[in-house]
């Protein structure tokens, strides 16, 4: 029987990099990423965990150092935030593009200036485009078992992708939770040794990163985005098998109320769970509200994402970041586009909040409802509204 | 020749071409030499991590490849940390019986822009770590990939296309940044300068920075017929004219002790340097500032070798 102890959101991460048998961790510190990073170096240094540690001089080498290494064959795992995330920019692009199942924890932080250690999403949202596969996990457990199902798609040979696990900073990267510590033999059920099947060796050389000259480039791109959408049943096995050996379910989208419901809000990470507090107030009111959770964003959830807000009148939507001088917070506009075919769609409202690590509590989520239930009612010239600045 | 060299070369060099030929660098790319000997040198038991540049470009356009060895490149500036990542991995594969036990050598390549500019904190920090590789640099002395723009190696009085020389300006305005010093001074077991106009020194270099534990680094000048505007056959002369004044001395540094590998009375540094379209707008005076530096340098490796 798995063991339920009191974990931070940082080491229920850890532990589950340990039970994975990783074989290299390449890191470099960031707040609030520090505790996962500190407590896998402490693994090594006692023994616990067989692995390489290479302390880094930077996050642009870190996620270099992840390129080699799983080039070889070898289980890598990274965690980083924030500045650390953007440094690594162009690497993530190499990762996916050469098929490097990294798994990466990003504790999501907003980006200077001004200077913040504290959470928002502008960090991950400047990366959505990388070519990684993306969840969000709500709380410790889930960023526990995600980390297993993280190796498990990566390195299965039909995705052959790298993975990386959003887990909010300091709200959930230090934040202690009952976490259901999962088994070794579970986890050697669930998780096969990684078997990448090209790796770097010279029993068998291979050229790895070759230049794409303009006859090949393109094709070479339709081969990657092919993949990469069949990862979505890689991703939705993973999960089912997940589900038989742990018990625990996942999906793309989370839904809470949703059935009868006429407004929804959106929410990423592990803000849903102060939005539940508020959808369970309204719904005491009288109130016909629900929320939904996106826990699966690259692939993006279209399809559920459209069943999930078929019969909605009206979807609040709270973004992290602030995308400026465009369309809408980053996850609006992205819901706004997959909607807007749909013959039947409900209003998409586009609130920013939460910037910066500003606590969002219930009653804020409550305004969120109400602003957006008028915004639909009698329309708004601006593109979007951020909450709570103190005037 | 061709048949004398076979006769008698292949006792000392490998017919063996991990290297292969049908790249598409210049003719009379220097780098090409230096990295075909570097391989004769290493072998297959190699694991090589390339950054962006010259070589890179003209050995690897998919889907064809000049490698026999396991090869990979991913960035420009990154090169010492995917090979870190790299011998991370297979000591980590090898400890715990996943792959076979054998022994690879892990090499980095990169140009003098990958090393001394962009790339030099991710080799400083794999010096630093003390991982079990080498590091070859590839010293043409300018951007050369991109169109011959100036980089911290270009050598003082060079033009290049973005230090030309002009009305007011002699070109680069700065000296050439010392790479192999501070190799040294991470105190890393083997630090060594090279050129393939001195083949078999630098071939028997490459294999020792092969065979010493822990980080290795050699510094390798390769001519540059393009960028240094230079005839094409005195791609090799014209290395060797580097050694012979005294502008790129041939030294290695094994455990902080300073070697001279070739050491004769110096040829004047204007032999060098009127044989390149690159130096051609030097007036005297410049010549003769150049050859003071390069004598007084010369004079402090020498303090160096007699310790």
């Amino acid at each position: 029987m798995a063991k339920k102890i009191g974990l931070e959101g940082s080491l229920a991460i850890s532990e589950a990099v340990k039970l994975s048998n990783t074989d290299v961790v390449a890191a470099y510190p960031i707040t609030p990423q520090t505790h996962i990073v500190e407590s896998l170096a402490e693994m090594v240094a006692n023994g616990e965990l067989d692995a390489e540690y290479v302390p880094v001089e930077s996050e642009h080498s870190a996620m270099s150092v992840c390129l080699g290494s799983s080039a070889t064959g070898a289980r890598t795992f990274t965690a980083t935030a924030s500045q650390g995330l953007e440094l690594m920019h162009e690497v993530l692009y190499v990762a996916s593009s050469m098929r490097l199942p990294i798994v990466m924890a990003v504790a999501n932080r907003a980006l200077s200036a001004p200077l913040s250690v504290w959470g928002d999403h502008s960090d991950v949202m400047a990366v959505r485009d990388v070519g990684w596969i993306q969840v969000f996990a709500e709380n410790a457990q889930e960023a526990h078992d995600l980390v297993l199902w993280a190796f498990r798609v990566g390195e299965d040979p039909d995705a052959l992708l790298p993975v990386m696990l959003n887990i909010d900073g300091f709200n959930l990267s230090h934040v202690t939770e009952p976490v259901l510590l999962n088994e070794q033999a579970d986890v050697d059920k669930f998780l096969p040794v990684n078997r990448y099947p090209l790796p770097l060796h010279p029993d068998k050389p291979v050229t790895m990163g070759a230049f794409g000259p303009p006859f090949i480039y393109t094709e070479a791109k339709k081969a990657q985005e092919v993949a990469f959408s069949k990862s979505k049943d890689v991703i939705m096995k993973g999960w089912d098998e997940f589900e038989q050996v742990f018990g625990r379910k996942y999906s793309p989208i989370e839904t809470y109320k949703t059935d009868d419901a006429e407004t929804l809000l959106l929410t990423m990470g592990s803000l849903s769970e102060t939005a539940s507090l508020a959808v369970d107030n309204m719904r005491d009111q009288g109130k016909k509200v629900g929320l939904l959770r996106i826990r699966l964003w690259r692939p993006f959830p279209f399809t559920e994402l459209r069943k999930a807000v078929a019969n909605t009148k009206v979807l609040v939507v709270l973004d992290r970041c602030l995308s400026i001088g465009g369309p809408g917070g980053p996850v609006a506009s992205e819901i706004r586009s997959a909607l807007y075919d749909q013959e039947k769609r409900p209003k998409v409202v586009s609130l920013i909040g939460g910037l910066g690590g500003r606590d969002v509590t219930p009653t804020d989520f409550e305004y969120m409802v109400n602003r957006g239930v008028e915004i639909a009612e009698k329309g708004s010239d601006a593109e979007y509204e951020m909450i709570g600045v103190r005037e | 020749m061709t048949q004398e060299f076979i006769k008698f070369g292949k006792r000392e060099i490998t017919m063996d071409e991990p290297f292969a030929p049908g790249h598409r660098g210049c003719i009379g790319c220097g780098e090409a030499l230096a990295v075909r000997l570097a391989m004769k040198a290493l072998g297959r038991d190699v694991v090589i991590a390339n950054a962006t540049g010259c070589i890179e470009i003209i050995s690897s356009p998919l889907p064809d490849t000049s490698w026999q060895v396991p090869w990979i490149h991913t960035l420009f500036e990154n090169t010492a940390a995917v090979a870190s990542g790299v011998e991370s991995g297979l000591k980590v594969l090898q400890r715990k019986g996943r792959i076979p036990q054998k022994h690879v050598d892990i090499v980095a390549i990169g140009g003098d822009g990958a090393t001394a500019d962009i790339g030099i904190q991710a080799l400083s920090g794999a010096l630093e770590r003390g991982h079990d590789f080498i590091y070859l640099c590839f010293d043409n002395e300018a951007y050369m990939n991109t169109g011959i723009q100036r980089s911290s190696a270009t050598p003082y009085g060079a033009s290049t296309t973005t230090a030309p020389a002009g009305k007011t300006s002699i070109g680069q305005q700065t000296q050439k940044k010392n790479m192999p010093a501070i190799a040294v001074a991470h105190g890393i077991p083997y630090v060594a300068t090279a050129s393939p106009s001195f083949p078999f020194d630098m071939m028997e270099k490459v294999k020792k920075a092969a065979d010493v534990e822990g980080p290795a680094y050699v510094h390798i000048l390769s001519v540059c017929d393009t960028g240094w505007r230079t005839p094409t056959n005195l791609s090799v002369t014209i290395g060797r004219l580097a050694v012979q004044t005294g502008i790129f001395p041939l030294y290695e540094v094994e455990n902080g002790v300073y070697k001279l590998n070739v050491d004769k009375d110096l040829k004047p540094v204007a032999d060098y340097l009127k044989k390149q379209g690159r130096f051609r707008h030097l007036s005297d005076d410049e010549i003769q500032k150049i050859q003071d530096r390069v004598t007084e340098e010369y004079a402090k490796l020498k303090a160096k070798v007699a310790g």
